[in-house]
Formats: C-alpha cells, sequence, structure tokens
C-alpha cells in the first residue's frame, strides 16, 4: 500500500443499506461514525431519521428544504388540459373552468409548466422538510427530515449529499433509507462503498437479496455485515457463501448490545469489546476500498 | 339527473366495485331516462392520484351524484368543486343501490378516508 493511503488521509464515502427498516442499519453506521478519528455522519433515512437520538448533537443549525410546485393564473388558462393529461402523477384537475393543484401528490417535475400553450403556469416553493446540521465530539451530524405527507425526500437527499463536499477529507458514513427505491439509489449514488446489513432469517435473505440487485446494477463495490448473529444456521450467511459475497464482519444478538441501543447509547463509547468490533469492520472496508481503488482506479 | 356508480363489470347486474379511483369501469345511468353507459377507467393503472383522476372523469361526464361504498380524500375536494353529492352504497348489487337511489333511501357518505397513497388497501 503507497504511503499516501494512510488510512487517516482517505476520504471515503461508505453507505450503509439494507432491504427492509430494522436490520442494524443505524447501529452500524452510528458505530462506524463514532470509531472514525473524524468524520460525517448523513442520517438519509428521512422519513423516520434516528441517528440523531445517539449522537444528541449539539450547536444545532437548521435549513429548509423546497421543491418548485406549479402555481396556476385562472385569467391566462384557457382549459385546453394538456397539463392536466401531462401529470402522470394526476396532481390536476379541472373543474368548473379552474385548475386545481393537489400539492402533496405532485412529484415537482415541471413538466405542466412546459406544455402550457398560455404560460398560465408557473412555480412556487413548497417547503419539504429541513436538514439539520450538529457536531457530537469528532462527528458532524447532518439529519434529514421530510414532512410527513410528501411524496419523496430525493430533494433532501441531494442536499445531505452536497452539504458532505464541504468537508473532503473525512470519513463519511450515509445511513440510507430502507429498501431499494428512488431514494436509497439517490443515497448511494455517489458512495464509494457499500455496507449490506442482514439479518439471519429467510426473510432476512429476501431482504438482502433486493439490495444485493441493487449495488450490483450500480456497479458499487460492497460487503455484507451479519448482524444478530446466533450459534445456529445463518442463512444470511448461507447466502452470502453461496453468491462469493464477502462477507465483512459478523454482530452478534446480544443482550448487552441490544440494551445500549435500546438506550440510545453509542456502544463503541460504553464497551471496550465493541469499540474493537466496529474498528475492525472500519479497518476491514477501509481495505477493501483500497484495494478497490488500486484494482479499479 | 345522472348518477354515477364504480363498478366490476359492464352490467346492472355487477356488483359495486370497492375501489372508487381504480374501479375498472364506471357506469353512468340517467335517471329519468333509464340510459345506462359504461365507461372505461382510465386512472385505474396510475401510479399514483388515481382517485383525482377517477374523480375528473365523473366531472366531465356531467353526473349530478356519485353512489360509492367509500371515497378518499382528494376525489372527494375535486367532486365536492364540482358539486356533485356523495351517496354511500348500503348494497351489493348496482341495480339494488340505483333502486334505493331512487327510493331517496340512500345515506349520504360522510366518512371520507385519508386515501391509500401507493400502500394499497382493498
Amino acid at each position: 500500500m503507497p504511503d499516501f493511503m494512510d488510512t487517516g488521509a482517505i476520504n471515503m464515502r461508505i453507505a450503509v443499506l439494507s432491504g427492509k427498516g430494522g436490520t442494524g442499519k443505524t447501529l452500524v453506521s452510528v458505530n462506524l461514525a463514532a470509531v472514525s478519528r473524524e468524520s460525517i455522519y448523513l442520517d438519509c433515512d428521512v422519513e423516520e431519521p434516528n441517528g440523531h437520538l445517539f449522537f444528541k448533537p449539539e450547536g444545532i443549525q437548521e435549513e429548509e428544504i423546497s421543491v418548485k410546485i406549479p402555481k396556476v393564473d385562472n385569467e391566462l388558462c384557457n382549459g385546453c388540459r394538456k397539463c392536466v393529461d401531462f401529470c402522470k402523477f394526476n396532481a390536476l384537475a379541472y373543474i368548473k373552468n379552474k385548475m386545481i393543484v393537489f400539492d402533496e401528490v405532485c412529484h415537482s417535475c415541471g413538466g405542466c409548466i412546459l406544455v402550457c400553450p398560455q404560460k398560465a403556469v408557473t412555480e412556487k416553493e413548497k417547503v419539504i422538510g429541513k436538514v439539520q446540521k450538529g457536531a457530537s465530539e469528532q462527528v458532524a451530524i447532518y439529519t434529514g427530515i421530510l414532512n410527513t405527507g410528501e411524496a419523496s425526500g430525493i430533494p433532501i437527499i441531494k442536499k445531505l449529499l452536497s452539504e458532505e463536499n464541504a468537508q473532503a477529507s473525512k470519513q463519511i458514513i450515509i445511513d440510507c433509507p430502507p429498501g431499494s427505491a428512488c431514494i436509497v439509489m439517490e443515497s448511494i449514488k455517489d458512495a464509494d462503498y457499500c455496507i449490506l446489513v442482514a439479518e439471519p432469517t429467510l426473510f432476512g435473505v429476501h431482504n438482502l437479496n433486493m439490495v444485493y440487485d441493487l449495488v450490483k446494477l450500480f456497479n458499487k463495490p460492497f460487503g455484507v455485515v451479519l448482524n444478530k448473529c446466533l450459534e445456529e444456521e445463518n442463512p444470511a450467511e448461507k447466502f452470502c457463501l453461496e453468491n462469493s459475497i464477502k462477507i465483512l464482519g459478523r454482530i452478534p444478538f446480544d443482550n448487552e448490545l441490544g440494551t445500549l441501543n435500546s438506550n440510545a447509547e453509542i456502544a463503541v463509547n460504553k464497551d471496550e469489546k465493541y469499540r474493537e468490533l466496529f474498528s475492525s469492520l472500519l479497518n476491514t472496508v477501509t481495505k477493501e476500498v483500497q484495494h478497490e481503488t488500486t484494482t479499479n482506479p | 339527473m345522472k348518477i354515477a356508480i364504480p363498478v366490476d363489470e359492464k352490467t346492472l347486474e355487477s356488483n359495486v366495485c370497492v375501489s372508487f379511483g381504480r374501479t375498472p369501469y364506471f357506469l353512468i345511468y340517467d335517471v329519468e331516462t333509464k340510459e345506462s353507459i359504461f365507461i372505461d377507467n382510465s386512472a385505474a393503472a396510475s401510479m399514483g392520484g388515481a382517485g383525482i383522476k377517477a374523480a375528473q372523469t365523473i366531472v366531465d361526464n356531467k353526473a349530478n351524484a356519485l353512489l360509492t361504498p367509500r371515497l378518499g380524500e382528494n376525489a372527494a375536494n375535486v367532486l365536492k368543486l364540482a358539486e356533485i353529492k356523495i351517496y354511500k352504497t348500503t348494497t351489493a348489487l348496482v341495480k339494488d343501490n340505483i333502486a334505493a337511489f331512487i327510493a331517496a333511501k340512500l345515506p349520504l357518505l360522510d366518512e371520507i378516508h385519508a386515501g391509500f397513497h401507493g400502500h394499497g388497501g382493498n
């Protein structure tokens, strides 16, 4: 390994994802950020961000995030309905010679503005959520919060991922939303490495398979963390072995860890054995990324 | 007076469809002439906003009342703006509900649900 690739100098963007909620994305993300020398933790799980509960960040600053939605001038509108027919989300209706916009159904594509021959449709801002920044020891915490009922959190995720660029020399951990939909794709788009967190059940394998397909599609280097490991047979481990997927680490199904986590404690700050577990996981991932940059620059 | 009903099949012997926005067809029934017209619901396969689009269809077909087992919030807003009365169907068969409507025995639908918005429901 060349000298300049010292682990402290490398700027890795690690995305942590899983096919469903509750597998341990936040456990892994928070603890990896906490064992890093200097890090940025981005909570992209904008529908239910909970990383801040562990970090309890201080010096919080907030910024509102808006999208553009259509505004109709009914004086100019001639009722041609081109916009109504165009809208694939059916956010527009034309009733009693008036355009009606359903704000919460609109996906802000801007198509109605383009197709209107009368130039009766313009844009207005609508707040859909916010980004909170704060700090906890050596970790900078960015939390994306989507307001309830909004169509898409992607504008908030775009903002979170642009924030990190300002501090490029730090380790970046991206706590992704669950699943493998657009919002997850947006979260992993610029990641250098993806950690897939998996549960030791058949259902866990199904969910692992979803994100496995996604990271392959995006051509991302990735590995699996097996969470909630018991002594007995682990279907997720079997899946990894059958598909030659790199297993990065194993987290035990352990009462003590569960208790710390339920009390919103960061395990690596409370017990040396967990610090070793997550430090070793971070080292493994760092080596994987370095290997990746050397072989696929 | 014209009434609209979401229906499973294109016949008066059909059941009322349990879904408004994603019903396969609408019956537009003229109470005076007893004429039945069945129209395809173009909103049935929408990604989202099916209720809004289906309600637009009801408005465009100049119905004065809608008979439906239930209705989402967005669709209800469209229909209210268009001053279309919303009645609740009380039995399964389309023809029985038409008879009950003519006899003024159908109640107004007062429970509007918040919509399923991509979360299915049935």
